[in-house]
């Protein structure tokens, strides 16, 4: 009877070696990620000159998107809200409760999110609606008069 | 788990669950690879270098798939033989061990048809030989080809065909016969020995579930060992104009490979059809030539002279093979050169024109810097040389909206340029454009000359005249300059044509030979 132990142990702790050298690697090949995860290119979105002090503007751009082994450049848009001589503040389109894309309401003056109501004032701050966070604002830099955005500058989730 | 087992079974017959793992452990690391991988030619290739470069644990899944292949068709090998020795084939297990050997077939056509998976020139070349292999067979061939969407050549309908085989029709059909293989060993009970009649029966488990895990074990250690420690190749992306890339089947196939080059002219069809066709016909109906009495394994000459003579043939044409085989001079793409003195001259030149034509103003090479033009060395720009100096020429036409200037560059100097780019990697990129002023002029002089074409640097050039890597520990820098000025009054007898450089070239041409290791 002892030496029937000892093979049923052999067995499990043989099989508990092989999946654990299955497991460890396949966990990290699926669930870390890729190693170079570079920064966005700065990219080229608006004249400064043509912004308008104090009312959003939406402008479209292409920019490259790191995609697995791919890089595609794609369509992208953010909303630009010209603060003073120099500084400008780029929100990314989507709403911050489900990614819905939200709309510059003129006569309210604020952001409208059509999805579930969300509002957001011109800062960005969430005015009413289920909304969790203020909007997501692009890494902004003004070079020669030309306005260029990086990567959405991932805020701090708190729940 | 509890059936009973004859008292002679033991270590010999442990092979078939080694089998089986190995071909669960396939199926799971080749999902895994499934989940990044995209099964198009030119995507293809970047998923896999993404695999191996990019993820976590990629190279070792990819590692464990690759050398999985292998082990595989080792140990499916090493079971038919253990079963054959023993005599275990014969009636009632004639069924048994005709699905095992249709088993051993379906093995090979994994191994066939995933060789083409990576893409790249190992891959590209072995099929293509393949697939001729099969367009010659008689009456069927052009069929077969047709089947294999290779008429035209190798492509992206030969690519969807061999993926769809490998992923989609091969698994299933494998998991059906191994249900049904199992099942009949568990019909007829493993075999007995003579003498077992008269001996009390054993227990499966668990001692014998123990000696299969740990066979199990050892072998998975092996592939582990070799995942982890040899990294398997991914080499430059398909070229078919590459016509330096000497193509070898994988090594399990490489004495076919061999047996082809001993039937000249109308006698080929011997070596792809006939013997092949005769020893699988052989195998299946083992059981049904050879009817005798079971014997104790220890008796079994007959078997053992067999085995043994299928041994050696098999042993003597793979080592014909190998020897017959040039080394590789392809270099992995995964690591690339890592430094200035491994590129070939025309490659070096190429770093020459890259800074020359102040490429390096709208391309950065690797360091992610923003610039106009893409990063030439970015882990997602991987175009073949073609692609390349048609870019070179007319940039816009071949990207649509590019802004990039035309480069105004030969013929030759612009393959030297896409040659270089070529092999640049994220890793070695800023030691490549760091290469020394003196060897890029050198470099460039030795291209313009056409030196390559009667020296071999790097493996690469004509052997005509004497390599010069090494050149250093041969002569003085003095007389190298001397020689090639006026090679006759040093050596005489020599064939090489007076080079009449001016003594700027010339001592940058000196330098960068005598630097090369």
């Amino acid at each position: 009877m002892e030496r029937r132990n000892l093979l049923i142990r052999g067995i499990y702790g043989l099989w508990g070696l092989i999946t654990a050298a299955l497991a460890v690697p396949a966990g990290a090949y699926l669930l870390l990620p890729p190693r170079t995860r570079r920064q966005a290119d700065w990219v080229e979105a608006a004249d400064l000159a043509q912004l308008p002090q104090g009312s959003p503007e939406e402008v479209v751009f292409r920019r490259n998107r790191v995609d697995g082994w791919k890089i595609s450049s794609e369509k992208s848009t953010a909303w630009l809200v010209r603060t003073g001589d120099h500084q400008v503040t780029a929100f990314a389109p989507q709403c911050t409760h489900l990614g819905c894309a939200f709309v510059w309401d003129d006569k309210k003056r604020e952001f409208l999110c059509p999805c579930h109501t969300s509002n957001f004032s011109l800062e960005g701050k969430v005015l009413s609606g289920p909304a969790p966070r203020p909007l997501d604002r692009y890494l902004v830099k003004i070079e020669g008069g030309k306005v260029l955005l990086g990567s959405i500058d991932q805020p701090v989730r708190t729940a | 788990m509890g059936e009973e087992i004859p008292a002679s079974a033991g270590w010999h017959q442990v092979f078939g669950s080694v089998a089986l793992f190995f071909f669960l452990t396939q199926a799971f690391t080749g999902i895994l690879l499934a989940f990044n991988y995209a099964p198009t030619p030119g995507d293809a290739y970047n998923s896999l270098k993404y695999i191996v470069t990019e993820l976590t644990g990629g190279r070792i899944i990819r590692g464990l798939h690759h050398w999985g292949a292998s082990m595989m068709i080792v140990i499916v090998v090493l079971h038919m033989v253990q079963v054959f020795l023993w005599g275990a084939y014969k009636k009632p297990r004639e069924a048994t061990w005709m699905v095992g050997v249709v088993l051993l077939l379906l093995t090979l056509t994994y191994a066939l048809t995933g060789y083409l998976l990576p893409w790249d020139n190992r891959a590209y070349w072995g099929t293509v030989v393949t697939t001729q292999i099969t367009a010659g067979v008689p009456v069927v061939g052009p069929y077969m080809l047709r089947l294999m969407g290779a008429e035209s050549g190798i492509g992206v309908v030969t690519f969807a065909r061999f993926y769809a085989l490998h992923v989609l029709l091969l698994p299933p059909a494998t998991l059906l016969l191994i249900a049904l293989h199992v099942f009949l060993v568990r019909k007829h009970g493993i075999t007995p020995t003579p003498g077992d009649e008269v001996k009390p029966p054993k227990k499966f488990y668990p001692g014998q579930v123990f000696k299969d895990s740990v066979a199990i074990f050892v072998a998975f250690a092996v592939l582990v060992a070799l995942a982890v420690i040899v990294k398997v190749p991914l080499g430059r992306l398909a070229d078919p104009t590459d016509t330096t890339y000497i193509p070898r089947p994988e090594w399990y196939f490489l004495f076919l490979f061999q047996l082809l080059k001993y039937f000249e002219g109308s006698l080929e069809v011997i070596g792809t059809v006939v013997l092949p066709g005769l020893a699988v016909a052989a195998l299946l109906l083992a059981p049904f030539l050879d009817r005798s009495r079971v014997l104790p394994v220890a008796k079994r000459t007959a078997a053992f002279g067999l085995v043994f003579l299928a041994a050696a043939g098999w042993t003597g044409l793979t080592v014909a093979a190998v020897q017959s085989t040039p080394p590789s001079t392809e270099v992995s793409v995964i690591d690339g050169p890592s430094g200035w003195e491994e590129l070939s001259p025309e490659e070096l030149a190429g770093v020459g024109y890259f800074k020359k034509e102040n490429c390096a103003s709208c391309h950065a090479l690797g360091s992610g810097e923003h610039k106009i033009g893409p990063d030439l060395a970015g882990p997602a720009i991987k175009r073949d040389a073609a692609w390349m100096i048609a870019h070179f020429k007319t940039p816009s036409a071949v990207v649509p909206g590019s802004n990039m200037p035309p480069i105004q560059l030969s013929d030759a100097q612009l393959n030297a340029l896409a040659a270089f780019l070529l092999k640049l990697t994220p890793e070695n990129a800023r030691k490549l454009e760091a290469a020394p002023a003196f060897a890029l002029e050198g470099a460039m002089i030795y291209q313009r000359h056409r030196c390559g074409s009667c020296h071999k640097v790097n493996g690469v050039g004509q052997a005509l005249g004497p390599a010069l890597n090494g050149l250093a520990q041969r002569r003085s820098a003095e007389w190298v300059m001397k020689h090639t000025l006026e090679p006759q009054k040093l050596s005489p007898g020599s064939t090489m044509p007076p080079y009449n450089l001016s003594p700027k070239d010339n001592d940058r041409l000196t330098s960068y030979l005598m630097a090369l290791p």
